[in-house]
């Protein structure tokens, strides 16, 4: 029910797409207004939802010790797990968002029987983070390339990026490696949804909306390169308009290209209203960004809550009697 | 839908049929069930009223009738309202969840019941649905597509359920990609709870004695002093040493705070002797409270204003005594608190110095704004500069393990102290397997104020993973000791292994280290502190 | 008789074994996302660790037709964590009687050809004996969680009965843990 809304709703996005693509008096609605529309709603919305929750303080410093703390000086410290230090934190927050690290964290252990009766070995359950490690950085890879659309001349790095990129010379054009581990990736992180019990109960549609979004966003364009060809120079003559504010719309770009956008442009409209917003919630997730240095250094709550308390004096006063006859020392006699 | 079982007496074909049909309703549509031995008592009306908590009243987890104020839908959203303009760490783990699943299977209560609404991730979506349906624009529109429901009776009722079955302890936490904290969420949607009087009865009881009494037990002045001199007896009977501690002393180098379970009940009281015995061989100059006589704190399980007004007479004592730094027993949300909060809720502690060892001179830079350290720490550095006289060899009748507790580990990142201590004072030590201990300790199941007698099975399979891992090294290595350094982990924990594991005990650290102590003229001992005989030195051989 | 009801027993011991545990498994009808089944780790999922284990050994005792006791300490570890999982005690137990079921569906041609009634009946006996030590535990187990509350107030009582003097009147041997485990 979930997994079919969300496909309907994609396919949906799909048909409206190709109605663009086929309606050339539509082409300037598909091919500048919507793309700037999204552009917007999804600058804004990042914004927006970024400064939302900067509003919101940090009351009380909580990280997530993982590792030993920084105490007598023979005991060695876990400086990035339990970091004492901004360049700690640095690495950690690093290690978070290039490579997973706590994804990585998935251990399990097997007993085997050994010759010597049973051994105890630690495996590993690390699909989830190297299927995300593939997903996320093909994406980020294949965003890069994009750039070549919008610069002129196109950046040397870029040139070297795609050449590594596919680097198996195999097609023509060549297939690039990247969208080969993208498009694996993420039927994989969707297959996970439906097969692995526990998060076929945990997935909402939510989560296979954007799936299949991208999904349609990287199948279209491989069959931009490979099959339904559309004329690049014209696309880039778009695309640099776009990135000039001085849009233009040259003619006979091809269809594929339209629908390619289109989605693309729903993913980045969507981008600000769901969870794909976690790419900006990593970075501000007071668990794994603050310094672990609660005992050396004091955090201020900016709205410190006023309590009432139970003071000495008011215990005393209880107890006085008691006290004194235990042969406990008190203020008043 | 939340419903409460009512026990009826099964007809004879009933018996024989086992339904063995899984529901396949989605998790909004099952129906939380409230049963004995799975939950605890609801707070008492005199305590609410102590504490000054809303909507005191007499009412029971088991009446369907939970007597709730008029209008308590609006204060619950008020309150989440509140709490995400207050806590941008709630904010966001409302918001970024992904529902990966890579916390799913890290909850010992998920472990032990299979029930999918202890996953992290879930619980937290009991919480998530409604701040959808009544802070987002998606789930407004989109409704239950986009995981948002309305917030009813029976939504605040599995709440209950199941933030009251959640120890606190952050293991998910550690395998979260984005850091989300189920234990956050936990104290949020408790708070919220107790916005409408839904606490248990075996957190606020506790908390109101410890605003009025100074500790969890209610142990008045003269009952603490009353329970340390019987201490002292003990200890004189079994070293032939008179310690005499002293209570309230104005001027005294250092303060010692530990939780209250360490002055009544086995085997915290052993622990407590550890310490008596340590720093009269120590010659330390010391004093005890009796009006900040706590150091763990019920409160951190109520809401954060709570935690604070437990908190406070910490440092007000250390000022009033005028004590230079202030020494911390074993206890595990104790230490939580401590690092993580008191010195925000009262700091700054310009009145004391910065620790530092009056027998070592190693001064405690960590905890220089804190102005506490833990037992474990100084213990750990009296060893290192081999300045105890210790004999191991007096629990060689102990296979040691150790069990971290969570919070010293999760929210503070003790790990490598206590065992420091241990290996110093026992030959035999092993580990428990490594997805088990440290970071990824496994929880006693009783933690954050859940360990209570009602809730008995509850406790048992909560505790199950933790008691699995202890059999393990117990057919393994032959382990019969559990080491901890835990209040709440010496109440619960000998249950728990009475019940996996009989024959492993349970025991403090700092009562290891008080067996292994050498004391400058004391007569041969022939038994340990829990009156048992010393292996080679029982008094009948 | 020309075919044994142990050789054909061992023969499709892994079957019946697998549809036995999963037969058990559908009596935890929350675990809807099979948790219990399908984690293989022992310390992340103990529960179906236990299972795994004791049913194997029971199986084996069954039909080796040993002294059931030996089979008994997998069996108790089954038992116990059933006894906290929130069944009826009929619930807790029905694991056993299914066994039954199972061995008759799996040998149901040789049943037809009544080649193993007698040894059936023997066999099946023998799962009722095992059904009432099995009983016999889950009584222990759940006097045992009462038993705890009532421990657990002692040891927190402690120093107050000491010091009124109860505690010496009581000889520590009698409260000793170990009487309670002689018994089962």
């Amino acid at each position: 029910m979930k997994v079919l809304f969300s496909l309907l709703a994609v396919i949906v996005l799909i048909l409206v797409a190709i109605m663009g693509a086929y309606t050339t008096s539509l082409h300037y609605t598909f091919g500048i207004i919507i793309p700037y529309l999204a552009l917007t709603l999804f600058v804004g919305g990042f914004i927006y939802r970024v400064v939302k929750w900067g509003r919101s303080p940090v009351p009380f410093r909580i990280p997530t010790t993982i590792g030993q703390q920084k105490s007598l000086p023979w005991i060695k410290q876990n400086k990035i797990e339990n970091p004492t230090s901004t360049l700690g934190v640095i690495v950690r927050m690093a290690l978070e968002i290039l490579f997973f690290r706590s994804l990585f964290r998935n251990t399990k252990t097997e007993l085997s029987q050994g010759p010597k009766g049973p051994i105890l070995a630690y495996g590993s359950a690390k699909w989830l983070w190297l299927g995300s490690l593939f997903f996320h950085w093909s994406f980020l890879i294949i965003l890069i390339r994009h750039l070549r659309y919008f610069l002129d001349p196109i950046p040397f790095s870029i040139q070297i990026l795609e050449s590594i990129d596919g680097i198996l010379q195999i097609g023509l054009p060549a297939v690039y490696l990247t969208d080969a581990f993208f498009l694996i990736a993420v039927t994989y992180l969707f297959l996970r949804r439906i097969f692995i019990p526990q998060l076929k109960y945990i997935s909402l549609a939510a989560d296979f909306f954007p799936l299949f979004l991208i999904m349609s966003i990287a199948s279209t364009g491989v069959l931009m390169r490979y099959f339904y060809k559309v004329d690049l120079v014209a696309v880039k003559q778009l695309a640099i308009g776009l990135a000039t504010f001085q849009p233009v719309l040259p003619s006979g770009i091809g269809a594929m290209f339209f629908v390619h956008i289109f989605l693309v442009s729903s993913l980045f409209a969507y981008f600000p209203l769901s969870k794909l917003m976690h790419m900006g919630g990593i970075f501000m997730s007071p668990t794994r960004n603050m310094i672990s240095n609660n005992r050396m250094v004091r955090h201020i709550n900016p709205w410190n809550q006023e309590v009432k308390y139970h003071t000495y004096e008011q215990y005393e006063d209880e107890y006085r009697d008691k006290m004194k006859k235990a042969g406990i020392p008190v203020e008043k006699e | 839908m939340a419903k409460v079982e009512k026990v009826k007496t099964p007809k004879p074909q009933e018996l024989s049929q086992i339904d063995f049909k899984p529901p396949t309703t989605d998790w909004m549509d099952t129906p939380t069930v409230i049963k004995p031995g799975n939950f605890c008592w609801g707070g008492k009306e005199k305590d609410l009223l102590t504490l000054g908590l809303p909507n005191p009243r007499q009412w029971s987890p088991a009446d369907e009738d939970w007597k709730l104020p008029e209008g308590w839908e609006s204060t619950i959203l008020e309150g989440m309202a509140e709490r995400l303009a207050k806590y941008r760490s709630f904010k966001i783990f409302m918001d970024i969840c992904v529902r990966c699943g890579a916390c799913a299977d890290k909850c010992h209560f998920y472990i032990a019941t299979g029930d999918p609404k202890n996953m992290p991730v879930l619980r937290a979506e009991l919480i998530r649905s409604v701040y959808k349906k009544y802070f987002t624009t998606s789930g407004k529109f989109l409704g239950k597509l986009a995981g948002a429901r309305e917030l009813n009776e029976d939504v605040l009722k599995e709440w209950w359920s199941y933030f009251f079955q959640c120890t606190e302890c952050r293991r998910c936490s550690v395998f979260c990609p984005y850091g989300i904290d189920q234990a956050e969420v936990t104290i949020i949607g408790r708070e919220l709870l107790n916005l409408v009087g839904l606490n248990i009865d075996w957190i606020s009881g506790p908390a109101a004695n410890c605003y009025m009494k100074g500790n969890h037990l209610g142990l008045e002045p003269h009952a603490i002093t009353g329970n340390i001199e019987t201490m002292c007896d003990d200890i004189e009977d079994i070293t032939g040493i008179r310690v005499n501690p002293t209570f309230n002393r104005k001027g005294a180098e250092i303060l010692f705070i530990t939780p209250s379970g360490d002055l009544l009940g086995e085997p915290g009281i052993q622990t407590c002797m550890g310490y008596l015995m340590l720093f009269h061989e120590l010659g330390l100059d010391y004093t005890w409270s009796t009006y900040a006589s706590e150091g763990g704190n019920f409160g951190f399980f109520t809401s954060n204003d709570m935690a604070k007004r437990l908190n406070y007479k910490i440092y007000a004592e250390a000022k009033r005594l005028g004590v230079k730094w202030i020494l911390g027993g074993e206890c595990g949300h104790m230490w939580r608190v401590l690092s993580q909060y008191m010195d925000t809720w009262h700091g700054p502690a310009d009145f004391l110095e910065v620790p530092k060892s009056p027998i070592t001179g190693t001064v405690f830079e960590n905890a220089s704004s804190t102005k506490m350290i833990h037992i474990s720490e100084f213990t750990a550095d009296l060893i290192k500069h081999k300045k105890l006289n210790l004999d191991p060899s007096r629990n060689d009748h102990l296979k040691v393990t150790y069990h971290d507790s969570c919070n010293p580990s999760r929210g503070m990142g003790l790990l490598d102290e206590p065992r420091e201590v241990i290996k110093a004072v026992c030959n035999n030590f092993y580990e428990m397997p490594e997805s088990t201990i440290r970071e990824k300790t496994f929880c006693c199941g009783s933690g954050s104020g859940l360990n209570a007698s009602e809730n008995m099975e509850q406790r048992m399979r909560g505790g199950f993973p933790r008691a699995n891992a202890v059999k393990y090294v117990k057919e393994k290595h032959g382990v019969n000791m559990l080491a901890n350094i835990c209040a709440v982990d010496r109440a619960a924990l000998p249950a728990l292994m009475d019940y996996w594991n009989p024959g492993v005990g349970v025991t403090g650290v700092t009562e290891l280290v008080a067996n292994a102590l050498v004391m400058k003229g004391e007569k041969e001992r022939t038994t340990n502190l829990r009156f048992e005989d010393l292996p080679g030195k029982g008094g009948d051989e | 008789m020309d075919k044994s009801l142990k050789g054909l027993l061992k023969e499709k011991k892994a079957t019946i074994l697998s549809r036995w545990f999963g037969a058990i498994m559908e009596s935890y009808p929350i675990d809807i996302t099979g948790f219990f089944q399908k984690q293989e780790d022992m310390f992340a999922n103990p529960v179906g660790h236990a299972f795994k284990l004791g049913l194997e050994s029971i199986f084996e005792a069954l039909i080796e037709e040993k002294d059931l006791s030996e089979g008994l300490p997998l069996l108790d570890d089954i038992i116990k964590v059933r006894a906290v999982q929130d069944f009826t005690p009929a619930k807790a137990l029905s694991f056993i009687f299914i066994l039954k079921k199972m061995v008759r569906e799996e040998l149901e041609k040789e049943i037809r050809q009544d080649q193993i009634s007698d040894e059936l009946l023997s066999f099946e006996s023998k799962i009722d004996d095992l059904a009432l030590f099995a009983f016999n535990i889950y009584v222990k187990c759940r006097e045992q969680i009462n038993q705890l509350k009532v421990d657990e107030l002692k040891r927190m009582t402690f120093t107050l009965l000491k010091k009124a003097n109860l505690m010496y009147e009581i000889p520590m041997e009698e409260v000793k843990p170990s009487d309670q485990e002689t018994s089962i």
